[in-house]
């Protein structure tokens, strides 16, 4: 007796498969999208094309003038005789090195962060938000161990964008949390307190905050005293970003459970106990993508120092158009500027990207 | 001048930088920013005028401190701008080294402060900086209401003409009918719409927002001529591909003096930094430079020139100041024409012509009292 052997399954249509049959589902799957389809080809074939001659194939690399750039395409010339300004600012050229060792240093204490079975992470967070701002404030403006002095005037640059945004970030987080459990405390003077801030910050522009800070308090200040205008902006940008970190951060306050604070309180659990161990991570866990909404900002919000006279990134590309020697490569400086910014933005989104997956632990659907 | 706030008062050039960012933001901030300015000038006029200060309180903190805070321009082509080796230099920035050779004999001993347009007079009456230089026009309001005293125009600026060579022009009272591109919300506006009323010919404006655009436009001959400040129209000619095929006009149509500023309550601090540029524009005249000054100095008969180095008359004594203060500064800075030449002239890619700023016997309007 012979056994039925079912006929082998046919290979699918040639059409449903492969390149053909990606791009018949995706783009080509009705007379709408084969015509945004060919319509974005269009735009890309009109854009792209150029801006690569442009920016690669026509580009002068090397040299150290404007003589140097005669191909027609872009000038990196100019980006490359000023790169070490645009990265230091006007600080010291021999102590560069004191700036590479600081920001080496963080990212080497922020390693063991990443790795997943290391023990003393906390010793290590503590270390980073007590001991290393001391440290790297003595390497930056120097002044002891037979460190040079350099002014706060003197720094600038990526330098400048880096420490305003570190600054803002370590400080407006712990600062934030403290406000928004504040907001929503029972205790009445506590609860106006965090309210009139936050609502003040959040009603100002940080425009106008850095405004405050470099033109009105000096006038408020009895004459001879200087505070130093880094300083100002800094204290400034970090109460701004407070303010909206205690908002996105009560919104994750608010999304948790009443159960869970119930629960907390049965367990006999004080205030902060159970702030700590039940509410706060939780919380923070669901608002990762708006507290790093709010990092990319603040990032990008550094460049306002501008309007005060402090050259951060953008400041010292812009400063660099007006050497008269460079005059006319702006737009050179203005690609180099958006890389850099748009690498560090897309580095932080990419990372809580990564840390919602990590910490995703079930209420994700 | 830009007058982006809609207020009397006229800003300095390199607003045109902070113009454009002040275009991205929302209309409500300026509102904001706009009343804040008020504020901040009604403070200050009560901080100046409750200050007490006796007479050479600022020369003696400056020689205490042993350097000049200087307040220059966040960058601005010529007048103060960075080199790629992060040194400041430029005409306004020289009017501050300028003093500190005249002070401490050292044009090095100066710090600048880069101030924008709206900080810098605070930044003046609170002492944040001993002088300012940042390309600031001086006018009978900020003369008298800002507790600022100027002290002699470095460098006399204004509003004119740049037209392409095609164009076979020679005088801007020949551009009747034209059209011309102009960077939107600046007085550069109405300057010119005065002057074509007052000498009854007719104009087409064309604005831009940015002044890249502005440049741009005139490059792709969508107007006749470019208009904005003398200084800046040198700057945006080297920006177009060939810089050769364009020209500016000699008519100049605004007064933009532009000169070193000190707060008001130190006289002593005043002369100084007036007679440092004096210094040097009695130098130019009497034919004394940098390079020559030594021989001049071992064997000049001319009184003239004994009096400026210090060798005889009055000497240091006036300003409170070493007998050879002003053979140091232009030892060390150089007389007004190399100082010119230097950062936006001949030798500087600016290529900007003496033109006003040439010295009264050479048809300029540059005059320095004598040094008797």
């Amino acid at each position: 007796m012979s056994t039925h052997t079912p006929h082998p399954d046919l290979p699918p249509p040639s059409s449903s498969v492969g390149v053909v049959g990606w791009l018949r589902g995706n783009l080509f799957s009705s007379p709408l999208n084969t015509g945004l389809t060919l319509f974005a080809a269009y735009l890309i074939f009109l854009t792209i094309p150029p801006l690569i001659e442009w920016a690669f194939l026509k580009a002068d690399w090397t040299g150290q003038s404007r003589e140097a750039c005669t191909s027609g395409g872009a000038c990196w010339v100019f980006v490359n005789v000023r790169f070490d300004q645009f990265m230091y600012g006007f600080y010291p050229e021999t102590e560069y090195w004191r700036v590479n060792l600081a920001f080496g240093l963080i990212v080497a204490l922020l390693i063991p962060l990443f790795i997943e079975h290391f023990r003393k992470k906390s010793l290590v967070v503590a270390f980073i938000l007590f001991g290393y701002p001391v440290i790297a404030f003595y390497l930056f403006g120097g002044g002891i161990f037979g460190l040079v002095e350099v002014e706060t005037a003197k720094w600038g640059g990526l330098m400048l964008t880096l420490i305003l945004a570190i600054v803002g970030i370590v400080a407006s987080l712990p600062i934030g949390i403290v406000l928004a459990l504040g907001r929503r405390s029972d205790m009445p003077i506590v609860k106006s307190v965090c309210v009139v801030f936050i609502e003040f910050w959040r009603g100002v522009p940080l425009i106008t905050v850095l405004f405050m800070a470099s033109v009105m308090l000096p006038l408020f200040l009895p004459a001879g005293t200087h505070f130093d205008k880094l300083l100002r902006a800094m204290i400034g940008i970090t109460l701004f970003q407070s303010a909206y970190m205690a908002e996105v951060i009560r919104g994750g306050l608010q999304a948790i459970p009443k159960g869970q604070y119930e629960a907390a309180e049965a367990l006999g659990l004080s205030y902060w106990k159970s702030m700590g161990f039940i509410i706060l991570p939780q919380a923070l866990k669901l608002v990762i993508p708006g507290i790093v909404n709010t990092f990319i900002a603040l990032f990008k919000d550094t460049t306002l120092v501008l309007i005060i006279g402090l050259f951060d990134l953008l400041g010292i590309v812009q400063l660099a158009f007006t050497d008269s020697n460079w005059l006319g490569y702006s737009i050179e400086g203005y690609v180099f500027a958006a890389s850099v910014f748009w690498v560090f933005c897309f580095g932080m989104s990419r990372y809580s990207q990564a840390l919602e997956k990590k910490l995703h632990t079930g209420h994700a659907r | 001048m830009n007058n982006h706030l809609g207020k009397s008062c006229t800003y300095g050039k390199s607003d045109q930088i902070l113009l454009s960012r002040y275009k991205q933001i929302s209309k409500g901030e300026f509102a904001t920013m706009n009343k804040l300015h008020v504020i901040a000038t009604s403070v200050a006029l009560a901080a100046a005028v409750s200050t007490t200060t006796y007479a050479g309180a600022r020369v003696d903190a400056v020689k205490a401190k042993g350097f000049v805070q200087c307040g220059v321009s966040t960058g601005l082509p010529g007048f103060s701008s960075a080199d790629d080796k992060g040194n400041w230099t430029g005409i306004d920035v020289d009017a501050c080294r300028a003093v500190a050779a005249a002070v401490f004999g050292d044009a090095n001993k100066v710090k600048f402060s880069p101030l924008t347009a709206k900080e810098r007079f605070t930044a003046l009456q609170s002492g944040e900086v001993d002088m300012l230089a940042r390309n600031t026009t001086w006018t009978l309001t900020r003369d008298t209401s800002l507790g600022i005293n100027f002290t002699s125009p470095n460098y006399y600026d204004g509003q004119g003409f740049l037209v392409s060579k095609d164009l076979g022009v020679k005088s801007a009272l020949e551009l009747d009918g034209a059209s011309f591109c102009i960077q939107a919300g600046t007085t550069t506006e109405l300057n010119l719409a005065d002057y074509f009323r007052a000498n009854k010919m007719s104009y087409t404006p064309i604005t831009f927002d940015k002044s890249d655009e502005t440049v741009k436009a005139f490059e792709a001959g969508r107007c006749d001529a470019l208009t904005s400040d003398q200084s800046q129209l040198y700057a945006l000619r080297i920006q177009l591909k060939n810089p050769g095929s364009a020209m500016v006009l000699p008519e100049v149509i605004s007064k933009e003096p532009l000169g070193p500023v000190v707060a008001q309550g130190d006289d002593e601090w005043f002369n100084i930094v007036r007679w440092s540029l004096f210094a040097q524009l009695n130098a130019e005249e009497l034919g004394v430079t940098s390079a020559n000054i030594d021989k001049m100095k071992s064997n000049s008969k001319d009184p003239n020139i004994r009096r400026l180095i210090g060798l005889e008359g009055i000497k240091g004594k006036g300003l409170g100041l070493k007998d050879d203060w002003a053979y140091n500064v232009v030892k060390q800075v150089g007389n007004y024409s190399e100082m010119f030449e230097r950062n936006v002239g001949m030798g500087s890619p600016l290529k900007i012509s003496r033109g006003l700023n040439a010295l009264w016997n050479a048809g300029g309007v540059q005059y320095a009292p004598p040094i008797r």
